[in-house]
């Protein structure tokens, strides 16, 4: 027979404890030395509060009632979990680059730092999370309440409302101290969070603890544990689709939205890193809290009196097999699920309160220079404790109220779906841009009202807040508004009735509301903020230039964050303004990030409208937005411009390295063609002159006189020839050449040019097919008769080998009409065949050019003349020119 | 602002240069488009556990009070096994690497 | 027979021109039309004079006149450089490589008589 005194000095002593580790850890946060604090185990094991008494008592009652559905409440949060990448995500970096508070606050934020919205969804987290409250008090005196009976004592229901009060009382204590030591509420508490860490594993410990009893110690074995489930009234597992499904959607959306969640996934993050460790770990923590529920009831069930609680099998299990000391570990598990999650239900909701609610209605109750004068930290400070024990309060009326009877489990489902309600404000201020503050004020009133009205007032039963005439024909005769069957659909399950209701309706409001209103400027950066958080990472501007002074800004900060903090941050600013020493300067950006900071201790919409009321009228307006939409427009622009620039730059650039290297070349060519020209002019001059100072004399046979004649006559020629060429060349360039055109055959022009150049019977071999040639040709035949001697003489002049052979190839190419001349030469070296149409260019040997190098530039220009190209073909196993017929050559000759 | 092991706290370590824009990279290297892989991966798990968590909603009955209880038991858990693992693994592989985030659609630039 | 000349020049004209005059003036004159043999052609009986163009097929006439004046059998042979270039820069190049005379084309037959007479009295 244990004694009741011992389980309340274990008690007792187990509280102690917890103060120590809170106390400790504080002490060891203060100090700096908290990296094992902010590790991703203790993120992960912070997050067990989603498992209250509700889940270390109630499961068990819920699967000896309903079987297998309990588990529903575990796989919703699993699937949001190990889903983190889709959205939590995206949260968690919101709540830290936004230095969000609480789930109010990220609803105000979202939709313009609305101080309205932010009342709204504390009220409903108010409505929704008092009741679980009360819960957490009764499971605890309940379980008090079964040691009591066990040990003989009758306990009154005084006893046990004074139990209820007196743990009210010492959370309260335990929140206060822990809660609101720092007034940052988006920095860690770390006290509460190791507290809470500590209790977790006190918890699953306990509840394993149990488990593995009833399962090894009662049962005999996992074997007979699952013929016991078999044979059990609980065997007939027919999991109703609506339910599973709702259930598992409700629960994981309540992991979400419910605030004390909020707490510790967004607002107690430490490191993003730890989402993906708790992605799979709280899975594992959920699956070994809910392992030993079905055993556990089913064991109660057949070993238990008809009529006992199953809620309290876990600790009565124990206890009627006399295992007192594992009741005692099972009570101390049931109490640590309570209590963790009252302190921080309790710690958010007074954030809560006392930013949405207290602070921006002293604010508005003084007059607009209060801002500067009054101490604001002592307010929300002050504000934020009256709030937990308001709370906590608010709580224990509320178990005294509803007379602590009720299953545990629907009260939790009731509350689950009443702060569900926020889930289509959230998601879709996180994911959707369009969404603004009528539709989410929309929403949330159409989800608050409908699930009071289908859930809530009818949580309380039959004739409790709603009468059975109203439960069978609706208020005032209204039959479509029956409570149970909205709008005439009966039939369906109570539960997923309201969640499906409340939550169409709600997401339906807040979606048209969206559509058809327009929000704020703020709104719209907001919005914009938060749905690109992950390009955007940090505040946009809200503020233009303001007329506030620095002066005014630095006293307020410290009145908000504190003197030592406050100055940190304005000699940061300073500094990279550039005056260290000096007040910074009342930047927009300035303003911007003050105030985020700010919000970090007061929430978006109290830090907003207090820098309002410093920069008076100077918030930004639609134009503002505008401008700033512009400005980025414009920078954005600049940037692709100079971008663009560059790379056109760089294009420039390399196109003048190219030409320089070009002009040089052709520099040094002309400069060699200079020595060229002279000695091409020179040389039959010496000739001439030699030849004609012979003449002179007299003593001259006639055969030598009439010899040396001949050869000044061709040495002139010769000398006319370069002269006719330069001038050719000249006159081709300038584009004044006079083009006589005339009909003939291509054949013709090949054969006059092979004759002309001598290739006819010399050395070079020249090979056609006539066949191919017969293309009739409509152009300056003279000059194309030019081009192809220059080209059939070169190949006479450079096929320097023992059977020189010349290739003339007529086709048709993309419908032009293409001449190749291809012979069995050295060819053109690679690095001379950019360089051989250029005038003044000639190949290094020289000396059997017998040209100056003009005549493969002189047919380039005939051949732009006339409306063609000539082009060197590279690889072709010697020399290889192709000339390109003007386009109309056949055309025109039809 | 992932890698910062300690909370920001004197201004906004963030405050971006408006012309730091990272261009969004089409392909990627091996390993880079693993990592883009395992995102995937993270992003498809939730949806399959879903799928599997409301399979035992179309099991057959052969009778209207067969005992489904205690095979529900194990599929459930064995089910919750395989995610947590599924889970661990993705987590291991794949990089957090936080501010460049996980465009996996192409957009453009950011505006800011 | 009477004291040998040689003439390296490629264009054909120019050789029966200078022929004509120097065989007239009682010269034995030996020509030789490509660069690249020249020395060869020097290396089978050195004459008393050498008349050397500049632009020659296969080798330039100033690598040549280098191997004269390199090689101590024609080191000494006086050495008349033609050029139909004429530039200054010629010039200078050609006496810093060793040539006695230096004459640019067109020239009168004069001229090429009196150097060649000097030349061969040295």
């Amino acid at each position: 027979m244990i004694s009741f005194n011992l389980l309340i000095l274990v008690s007792l002593g187990y509280v102690a404890f917890l103060f120590l580790v809170a106390f400790a850890a504080e002490r060891r946060a203060a100090s700096g030395r908290s990296a094992w604090l902010r590790s991703s185990s203790i993120y992960t094991l912070s997050l067990s509060i989603y498992c209250t008494a509700w889940t270390f008592y109630g499961a068990v009652g819920y699967a000896a009632r309903s079987g297998l559905e309990f588990l529903t409440i575990y796989l919703g949060p699993t699937i949001v979990m190990i889903g983190w990448w889709w959205f939590l995500r995206k949260l968690v970096r919101i709540g830290r680059s936004q230095r969000l508070t609480s789930i109010a606050d990220l609803i105000s934020s979202r939709f313009g730092k609305s101080t309205a919205l932010g009342v709204m969804v504390t009220v409903l987290a108010i409505v929704g999370t008092t009741p679980y409250i009360a819960l957490q008090l009764q499971s605890v005196t309940q379980s008090i309440g079964i040691f009591a009976a066990h040990s003989g004592a009758v306990w009154e229901a005084g006893d046990l409302n004074g139990a209820a009060m007196w743990v009210a009382f010492g959370l309260a204590v335990f929140t206060l101290l822990f809660g609101t030591r720092n007034l940052d509420a988006s920095e860690r508490h770390h006290g509460i969070v190791l507290a809470i860490a500590v209790e977790a594993v006190v918890k699953l410990f306990a509840l394993v603890a149990v488990g593995i009893f009833v399962v090894w110690g009662v049962a005999g074995g996992v074997g007979p544990t699952l013929d016991l489930i078999d044979a059990s009234a609980q065997s007939q597992w027919a999991p109703v689709p609506s339910r599973w499904v709702g259930l598992i959607f409700v629960s994981g959306a309540a992991f979400l939205c419910l605030p004390r969640m909020f707490q510790v996934l967004v607002v107690e993050n430490a490191d993003e890193r730890h989402l993906s460790t708790a992605g799979w770990a709280f899975p594992a923590y959920l699956l070994f809290m809910s392992l030993f529920v079905v055993p556990i009831a089913v064991v109660g069930l057949d070993l238990m009196p008809a009529g006992a609680n199953p809620d309290m099998f876990v600790v009565s299990v124990p206890l009627a097999e006399g295992r007192e000391g594992l009741a005692i570990l099972a009570f101390l598990g049931g109490f640590s699920s309570a209590t963790s999650m009252v302190i921080v239900a309790t710690l958010a909701l007074a954030t809560m309160v006392s930013n949405h609610i207290v602070v921006p209605g002293w604010l508005n109750a003084r007059t607009p220079g209060a801002v500067v004068s009054g101490d604001v930290r002592d307010v929300v400070v002050l504000a934020r404790r009256v709030s937990i024990g308001l709370v906590l309060a608010l709580g224990y009326v509320y178990f005294r109220l509803s007379g602590g009877g009720a299953a545990l489990a629907a009260i939790g489902l009731v509350s689950f779906t009443g702060v569900i309600q926020v889930l289509p404000a959230m998601v879709g201020g996180v994911v959707w841009r369009g969404a603004n503050r009528w539709g989410a004020g929309a929403g949330l009133v159409v989800g608050f009202v409908v699930w009071g009205w289908t859930q809530f007032l009818p949580s309380f039963g039959v004739d409790a807040a709603l009468s059975q005439a109203v439960f069978d024909h609706g208020p005032f005769g209204l039959d479509w508004l029956r409570p149970q069957a909205l709008f005439g659909i009966t039939g369906i399950d109570p539960f997923v009735h309201a969640v499906f209701w409340s939550m169409c309706l709600n997401a339906g409001a807040f979606m048209i509301v969206s559509i058809l209103t327009f929000p704020n400027p703020v709104e719209r950066l907001q919005g914009a903020q938060f749905v690109k958080i992950f390009d955007y990472s940090s505040g946009a501007r809200l503020w233009t230039q303001s007329a506030a002074q620095a002066e005014d800004m630095l006293v307020m900060a410290q009145r908000i964050i504190g003197g030592a903090k406050a100055q940190t941050l304005f000699q940061a600013e300073a500094q990279s303004q550039g005056k260290a020493g000096f007040l910074p300067d009342v930047t927009p950006d300035f303003i911007g990030r003050l105030e985020r900071e700010l919000s970090g201790s007061v929430g978006a919409a109290t830090a907003h409208a207090m820098i309002g009321q410093l920069t008076e009228g100077t918030m930004i307006s639609v134009d503002d937005l505008i401008a700033v939409a512009d400005e980025t427009a414009q920078i954005m622009e600049y940037s692709n411009r100079l971008e663009a620039k560059s790379a056109e730059q760089e294009r420039t650039a390399r196109a003048l390295r190219e030409a320089n290297e070009k002009l040089t070349a052709l520099s040094i060519q002309k400069d060699a063609f200079l020595s060229q020209i002279s000695h091409e002019l020179r040389t039959p001059m010496t000739s001439i002159r030699s030849f004609s100072d012979i003449l002179r004399e007299d003593d001259l046979e006639d055969a030598s006189r009439a010899r040396f004649a001949g050869i000044i006559h061709d040495e002139s020629n010769r000398l006319t020839r370069l002269l006719d060429d330069l001038l050719d060349l000249g006159v081709l360039e300038s584009g004044q050449v006079q083009l006589n055109l005339g009909h003939g055959t291509l054949a013709e022009v090949i054969d006059r040019a092979v004759m002309a150049a001598g290739a006819d019977g010399g050395a070079l071999k020249v090979s056609r097919r006539a066949v191919n040639e017969a293309v009739p040709v409509f152009t300056d035949l003279e000059r194309l008769t030019q081009v192809f001697i220059n080209l059939i003489s070169n190949a006479v002049k450079y096929a320097t080998v023992p059977e020189p052979e010349l290739r003339i190839i007529v086709r048709s190419l993309e419908g032009r009409c293409v001449v190749d001349f291809c012979d069995n030469g050295p060819g053109v070296p690679k690095e001379s065949q950019s360089m051989i149409f250029e005038k003044f260019s000639r190949l290094e040997d020289a000396g059997k050019a017998g040209g100056a190098g003009l005549g493969l530039a002189i047919c380039r220009q005939i051949m732009a003349a006339l409306g063609g190209d000539v082009t060197y073909l590279p690889a072709q196993g010697g020399a290889a020119f192709r000339v390109t017929l003007p386009e109309n050559v056949e055309m025109a000759a039809q | 602002m992932s890698d910062r092991g300690v909370e920001p706290s004197a201004h906004d370590p963030l405050a971006p240069d408006p012309l730091a824009r990272v261009p969004r990279v089409e392909f990627l290297d091996r390993a880079g488009y693993r990592q883009r892989r395992f995102r995937d991966a993270a992003r498809l798990l939730p949806v399959v556990a879903s799928i599997l968590m409301v399979l035992p909603l179309m099991w057959p009955r052969d009778t209207a009070d067969q005992s489904l209880t205690s095979q529900g038991m194990i599929y459930l858990f064995g089910l919750w096994i395989c995610l947590i693992v599924a889970a661990f693994v993705v987590s291991r592989v794949l990089r957090y690497s936080g501010p460049e985030g996980d465009q996996g659609t192409g957009e453009g630039g950011a505006v800011r | 027979m009477g004291r040998r000349v040689l003439l390296i020049e490629d264009e054909p004209n120019i050789i029966e021109a200078i022929s004509y005059l120097l065989s007239r003036d009682g010269w034995t004159v030996h020509t030789h039309s490509d660069g690249e043999t020249a020395m060869d052609k020097v290396r089978q009986g050195v004459p008393e004079l050498i008349i050397l163009d500049v632009m020659l097929p296969g080798r330039s006439g100033y690598d040549i006149l280098r191997d004269l004046r390199a090689d101590p059998q024609t080191a000494d042979v006086p050495v008349m450089m033609l050029t139909a270039r004429g530039q200054a820069r010629d010039r200078e190049l050609a006496t810093s490589l060793g040539a006695t005379q230096f004459m640019t084309k067109p020239f009168s037959n004069a001229e090429v008589l009196d150097s060649v007479r000097a030349l061969a009295a040295l």
